[in-house]
């Protein structure tokens, strides 16, 4: 049981890096003048939506959390409806944080907003899909002893990885190098692409390493 | 390059200059000292032959400062007064014989020599570290060459080309010899000097932390650890002044009071080494977590490494010119996240449980990183960094010409005065300092207001339009000192008020026991337990039914309040010395420093376990004080440059100049470091607040922890209760605040001293280490200052309860 949950979870990791990775190579086979660097705004797009999609589209498949209970239509889309409005107000409380952390309060709003939907994609698109919009459950997962599974420890890492990559793209912009990744928001939404990726990666070898002593309550 | 001169039109120019400033390595890096980093190429282009016969094959490599003589000669202006380079002889050429061109180039050299000299005569009249000599010899060599140029140019009729090109080499050789000599002069850096201040500095940090260490531990002796070393010290001294007089040399006092200092570190160590526990030695060597695994410590949640890694952060930012050119806007970054982590560590610990407490904390927190953002509005911008616009609100208030916009800057100064005074009055009056009829209490009733009446005062006078007080000139000349000297004046007595009377408690006495309820709104009576018992034991004879008490208001915040009340004395000055509208950013430091505080406290309440010491000050809180102390120096308006300095800070007062110069250097550097001044004198809060607020968070987790008895609110009366622990306490919260501004320092002087050969040593390193070391000076004399008021309120309060003992016992 517990060696197919696990094998469930590394390959789930494995094609979010594959869907990271193909999102930079492929769209330039079919859009014309397509790199990360200069039209960004699209890959932050294209990055954002297709990462979205696999990941429910990978926990529709793999359903971690298998309920028995059988919910009406009305709550299924009454949930879904929450989701989104949870979705869209972590995409707006991202662009606050990144804008009292420093950013263009009324220039480039829009690079700010689209990285606040990556950043919004790569953490709260995975709680939502795992933990359902239950802000408690999302409180109680993010802290010391309370991931109950090897998919909370995942989604704790990973999204822990984003943001600290994020946070550390920052770092180069005030840099004299006139690189062209230097400009806002590149270097902190690649930064938050690499955490991710790392992330998964991390949490992937982490679990696979630990995955003699991690025993869990039922939830 | 070929195509760019292919586009040129035919009228091309006479001549093109085309050079780098520097040159840089394969990989595009510069700034080193490399070869490759330090050579630059030089492309010249002219119409007239550069080159008598044919080109050398090697081309020979010219000195950078020989540009400046060339290019002014060449464009027709001046030689720059302090010029000591050397003219480029191929460029003065003429497309005559050779004769014409060498009567050219001398010209040209005679000019430049003439300049030469001038520039060193005046060097050395004012300044010493030419050898004399040397300058002779030149001064010697330049009369001969300017001898015989004016017999060959007398002679101009038959030149002689053998006579000419001898003058040239001689006029080549003597405007070599004086930039060797000047170079040899100012390029000058003792490597062994700077390897050994870094040494001192670095063990001085580590005295600051190891003294934080012992400070704690209860045997503490002055002797051992502060009179000794001192003599270590004094014999360190003695000693090499008299090797140096028995030499027979004159002794530097910088070597020798670096002797001195290096001495007695010496003597402290040792006799720390001497006297540390044989038990406790091996505990404080190893952390609490050593006998943990490395998982189960890392599962266990970062404690103190996470503000010091953000420490870490600030200090290695300082090694790259990029950082310090930014770190008006790295600082905030690094605050807010330090602010932020810290409320992520509760969470991940558990401790954000929805309740009061919580969100009191995340609303300081929001506070914080809303204040730290707003900041950046008051920033002024580096020439280096040409595409940004220095905020509009830093200049005077004069300058703005809508007057409707002049008078609501006008109306926010104004609100930002009664702000403070009204913040800090009702402050004092909910913790219950306003009621004694004390000569302190009454400065801040009427003081305060007529302070920021003054200065508002003074402010209508500044930021009025010129046309307008034309006619009243000499009122308005007389205004502009007697306003802001009163509020000097002010400011002092009221400083000097609080040292010499610094405690503000109402006493009531009764014979009934008064009940202290802690929900009254504006006056929170205070028991002291302490004066009950010795009084009890004092009158043992009396009855025992009737036990005398006595209600003193305002007791618990007696230590915050003598602390506030200066610190708003100094806030109302400093607002005096800056612009008008810098007072914004006045208010915006006030308001961050206090939801800083109130953060600690909600911090601590939250985080609070058995084994948490209520005398020790979280490293979190003090890192987050030291980055808003050096962020509010950036928001305020300043750069580490000189240029940035706010010289009219200077004749605030004194419109007609001054006659020395310890005045205005006292005004401006107020100026400069008044962000360092405030939070480096209200440092000791960080150490009290926690005690005063002990109500209102007791009262926010009394859902969970009921509160046992009545007389738990003791607030600061706590620290009185163990008076040798509240003096180590103090001590060590002074050392870790002078060493977390040490380790700020030495990375300055680090970077100073590393990239010594770096192209922007002198104009980004150089300025910075001289600005962080005067502000670590001004601070660490603020934060003796800030502490100094804690002790002297605490004799005060002893003797204070002498009089009240003795009162009651009659």
């Amino acid at each position: 049981m517990r060696d197919t949950e696990i094998k469930r979870l590394l390959t789930a990791n494995v094609i979010c890096i594959f869907s990271v990775v193909v999102t930079t190579t492929v769209p330039s086979l079919f859009l014309k003048n397509f790199s990360i660097l200069d039209t960004h705004l699209t890959w932050l797009c294209i990055c954002s939506a297709s990462v979205g999609v696999i990941n429910i589209i990978l926990h529709m498949i793999f359903k971690p959390y298998l309920s028995t209970r059988r919910y009406s239509l009305a709550h299924k889309v009454a949930r879904f409806i929450r989701c989104c409005v949870y979705y869209f107000i972590s995409c707006i409380l991202f662009h606050g944080i990144i804008v009292l952390y420093g950013a263009p309060l009324i220039e480039s709003v829009l690079e700010t907003f689209l990285f606040a939907v990556l950043l919004s994609t790569f953490t709260t698109l995975p709680c939502l899909c795992l933990l359902g919009p239950n802000i408690q459950i999302w409180l109680r997962v993010f802290s010391k002893n309370g991931a109950m599974s090897i998919w909370d420890n995942n989604l704790q890492i990973t999204t822990i990885c984003s943001v600290v990559g994020a946070w550390l793209g920052a770092f180069p912009i005030p840099l004299d190098w006139d690189r062209p990744w230097q400009v806002w928001p590149i270097s902190c939404s690649l930064g938050a692409t690499f955490g991710y990726v790392a992330g998964l990666l991390i949490a992937s070898l982490w679990i696979y390493w630990n995955r003699k002593q991690l025993t869990y309550k039922s939830r | 390059m070929d195509q760019i001169t292919l586009k040129w039109p035919r009228s091309s120019p006479r001549w093109m200059k085309c050079s780098g400033d520097h040159g840089m390595t394969g990989t595009g890096d510069h700034g080193g000292d490399s070869e490759e980093e330090l050579d630059a190429a030089l492309f010249v282009y002219s119409k007239a032959p550069l080159f008598q016969d044919l080109p050398p094959e090697e081309p020979e490599t010219v000195p950078q400062v020989n540009l400046v003589p060339t290019l002014a000669l060449l464009l027709g202006v001046p030689v720059p007064y302090s010029n000591i380079g050397e003219v480029m002889a191929d460029l003065f050429g003429s497309e005559g014989d050779a004769a014409s061109s060498l009567h050219a180039q001398l010209a040209a050299y005679n000019i430049n020599a003439r300049q030469v000299n001038r520039f060193l005569h005046s060097y050395a009249e004012a300044a010493q570290d030419l050898p004399a000599e040397k300058l002779q010899h030149l001064q010697r060599l330049f009369r001969t060459i300017a001898e015989e140029h004016e017999r060959l140019s007398a002679q101009a009729a038959s030149p002689v080309l053998p006579q000419m090109e001898a003058l040239r080499n001689r006029f080549q050789q003597y405007l070599r010899e004086a930039r060797a000599v000047c170079a040899e002069s100012w390029a000058r850096f003792h490597p062994g000097c700077m390897v050994a201040g870094c040494a001192l500095l670095t063990s001085s940090c580590l005295l600051c932390y190891v003294a934080s260490k012992v400070a704690s531990r209860m045997d503490f002796s002055c002797r051992h650890f502060f009179l000794y070393p001192l003599l270590w010290g004094g014999v360190g001294v003695a000693l090499l002044g008299l090797a140096h007089f028995c030499r027979g040399a004159r002794a530097d006092f910088i070597v020798l009071s670096a002797w001195g200092a290096a001495a007695s570190q010496l003597g402290f160590f040792w006799h720390c080494w001497t006297t540390r526990p044989p038990t406790s030695h091996a505990a404080a060597l190893c952390p609490p977590f050593e006998g943990l695994s490395l998982k189960l410590r890392l599962w266990a949640g970062p404690g103190a490494e996470l503000p010091l890694g953000i420490l870490l952060l600030r200090c290695s930012a300082m090694l790259s010119d990029s950082f310090v050119v930014a770190e008006g806007r790295v600082l905030p970054f690094l605050l807010v996240s330090l602010v932020l982590l810290e409320a992520l560590r509760l969470q991940w610990k558990g401790r954000l449980d929805g309740s009061l407490l919580c969100w009191q904390l995340l609303a300081t927190v929001g506070a914080v990183v809303v204040c730290a953002r707003l900041s950046g509005l008051f920033q002024k911008c580096r020439e280096e960094t040409p595409a940004c616009q220095s905020s509009p609100i830093l200049g005077p208030l004069s300058s703005v010409q809508d007057p409707r916009a002049k008078n609501l800057y006008y109306g926010l100064c104004l609100v930002v005065l009664a702000s403070v005074a009204w913040g800090t009055r009702r402050w004092l009056r909910h913790y219950g300092n306003l009621n004694s009829p004390c000569a302190l209490v009454l400065f801040v009733r009427w003081g305060f207001p007529l302070l920021a009446l003054g200065i508002a005062g003074y402010w209508a006078i500044t930021s009025g339009a010129e046309e307008a007080l034309i006619k009243l000139h000499a009122w308005v000349q007389l205004a502009l000192e007697v306003f802001p000297r009163g509020i000097f004046s002010l400011v002092m007595a009221g400083l000097l008020l609080v040292f010499w009377k610094p405690v503000t408690v109402f006493v009531e006495g009764s014979q009934a026991p008064p009940i202290v309820s802690p929900s009254s709104e504006a006056l929170i009576p205070q028991l002291y337990r302490r004066m009950q018992e010795s009084l009890k034991s004092r009158l043992e004879e009396t009855e025992d039914g009737s036990r005398a008490a006595v209600a003193a208001y305002g007791l618990g915040s007696v230590y915050s309040a003598a602390l506030l009340i200066s610190l708003t004395l100094l806030g109302f000055l400093l607002m005096t010395l800056h612009a008008e509208r810098l007072s914004l950013a006045f208010l915006l430091l006030f308001v961050e420093a206090f939801a800083l505080l109130w953060m600690h406290t909600c911090a601590r309440a939250l985080s609070s376990s058995a084994h948490t010491d209520p005398f020790v000050v979280p490293w979190e809180a003090l890192v987050a004080w030291a980055l808003a102390a050096g962020q509010f120096f950036y928001a305020t308006g300043h750069q580490p440059v000189f240029p940035a300095i706010h010289w009219n800070a200077a004749f605030v007062g004194f419109q007609q100049g001054h006659a020395t110069n310890l005045l205005p250097a006292l005004l401006v550097g107020a100026n400069t470091f008044a962000s360092q001044i405030l939070l480096a004198a209200g440092c000791p809060l960080l150490l009290l607040w926690p005690f005063v607020c002990e109500t209102s968070t007791a009262r926010g987790r009394r859902p969970k922890t009921r509160v046992q008895d009545r007389e738990e609110h003791m607030m600061e009366m706590r620290l009185r209760e163990a008076p040798e622990r509240f003096s180590a306490a103090l001590l060590q919260l002074g050392l870790k605040y002078l060493l977390i501004l040490g380790l700020q320092l030495l990375a300055s002087v680090l970077a100073a001293m590393i990239l010594r050969r770096h192209l922007m040593v002198w104009k980004v390193f150089a300025p910075k280490f001289l600005f962080e070391a005067v502000g670590f000076v001004v601070s660490c004399l603020f934060l003796l200052l800030g502490l100094g008021l804690v002790m002297r309120v605490d004799c005060a309060v002893s003797k204070w309860f002498k009089q009240v003992i003795l009162a009651q016992s009659r």
